[in-house]
């Protein structure tokens, strides 16, 4: 009897450990079950990304609808290319869709932010937007408003 | 001398654990492993969830009081988690095993020696590092993984229920920042790794001390106050280090 105790309570030791690694992996690290979402990448080239990173989200109107994937640098043209997983099928984004660097809050996370187009064609899976502007850096700008007053 | 006397200690320590260690794990030891579970695991449970309860209320106490002041109040829960699993559930988990099961296997194994438990098992043909050494050494190394692992959940729920259902910080913010922000590998993965590291630290100590200790009243408190000593000491560095190792970007 007190053997079957101690073989119980292991059981019930390991399966708790099971249960908190399930729950850990599930509730506070967000790995969802479905993990079958189709998705398909684009690129864009900005000229200054300042800060963003891989998974940075990519947003259309404030809602969620890819993450960046791969950032990379073209060394001879110095621009930097950023190649997006857009979530869902082709056809849903336009030629002429524009990318912005932007900036969550003041001292936020770096994000892609989309800015739907009007063109009949749509981009497929690789892809290039060619309407860009890259992020604002703030020493560019004081730089820039500092020339300008002293013309 | 000094040193010398502290190089040979270990290297009775590797050659300790080495040989426990070898030819292991063996399926008729799968009873034996699991007795052990039983003392170093689940009893250890009831401290661990406390602490772990205590740990997660504060830290979303302190997070929410300070993050409210820019208005920030959605960061406690990515936070919260970040502590938790990276640093604090891995890193209080082996402190308190080794405050409660470390110099509790120490004092054991000591005192079978003393009592020369451990060499009538010689007579008899039994070998101490298989039957009894090696055993607890498996049931630490299992054990702690699942403790922190059961420490991580208990934080994080228990700072939840401070900072969502008392503070009264928004849901959907507190698990939705968490999720976007914690990576299973990244986090808990890495987390999980700097515990199995803690637990075969904090068992080789305790079972080595033990074995080592003079067979004296004296020697054994000195052998379990120096488990406690020197594998918090050792969780610590070893904190330091594969931290530098697992998140250090060079």
């Amino acid at each position: 009897m007190r053997m079957r105790t101690v073989e119980i309570s292991v059981g019930a030791f390991v399966l708790a450990g099971l249960i908190a690694l399930v729950l850990l992996a599930i509730q506070v690290s967000g790995v969802s079950l479905t993990q079958s979402e189709q998705s398909y990448s684009i690129t864009a080239r900005f000229d200054d990304i300042a800060g963003l990173r891989p998974r940075a989200k990519v947003s259309m109107a404030g809602v969620t609808i890819g993450r960046v994937r791969d950032i990379a640098v073209d060394m001879e043209w110095g621009d930097a290319i950023v190649t997006m997983e857009i979530f869902g099928e082709p056809g849903s984004l336009t030629t002429d869709t524009g990318a912005k660097i932007l900036t969550e809050g003041i001292l936020g996370a770096r994000y892609v932010g989309l800015l739907p187009g009007g063109d009949d064609e749509k981009l497929g899976a690789g892809d290039e937007i060619t309407e860009t502007q890259g992020a604002l850096v703030l020493e560019n700008l004081i730089g820039d408003f500092l020339t300008s007053l002293g013309d | 001398m000094r040193f010398l006397a502290w190089l040979e200690a270990l290297g009775r320590a590797a050659l300790l654990w080495v040989n426990a260690m070898r030819g292991l794990p063996r399926w008729s030891d799968v009873k034996l492993v699991g007795r052990q579970i039983y003392n170093v695991g689940f009893l250890s449970l009831i401290i661990i969830v406390l602490s772990a309860f205590s740990i997660g209320a504060v830290l979303a106490l302190q997070f929410y009081t300070q993050l409210a002041r820019f208005g920030a109040e959605d960061a406690v829960g990515l936070g919260l988690a970040l502590v938790v699993l990276r640093e604090l559930g891995p890193v209080v988990t082996a402190l308190l095993f080794a405050g409660r099961a470390g110099s509790a296997l120490t004092a054991e194994i000591g005192l079978m020696k003393t009592t020369e438990q451990l060499s009538s098992m010689e007579m008899m043909g039994v070998d101490p590092l298989h039957r009894i050494v090696a055993p607890r050494i498996w049931a630490g190394i299992i054990s702690v993984p699942i403790l922190t692992l059961i420490f991580n959940i208990v934080a994080i729920y228990g700072g939840a229920l401070v900072a969502v259902d008392w503070l009264g910080a928004d849901p959907g913010g507190f698990w939705s920042g968490m999720q976007d922000v914690v990576q299973l590998w990244e986090d808990l993965g890495k987390g999980m790794i700097k515990s199995v590291v803690f637990a075969v630290l904090v068992t080789w100590v305790a079972v080595f001390q033990g074995y080592d200790s003079p067979p004296t009243a004296e020697g054994m408190s000195m052998a379990t106050t120096r488990t406690v000593v020197i594998s918090s000491v050792l969780i610590l560095a070893a904190d330091f280090l594969l931290t530098l190792v697992l998140y250090g970007d060079f």
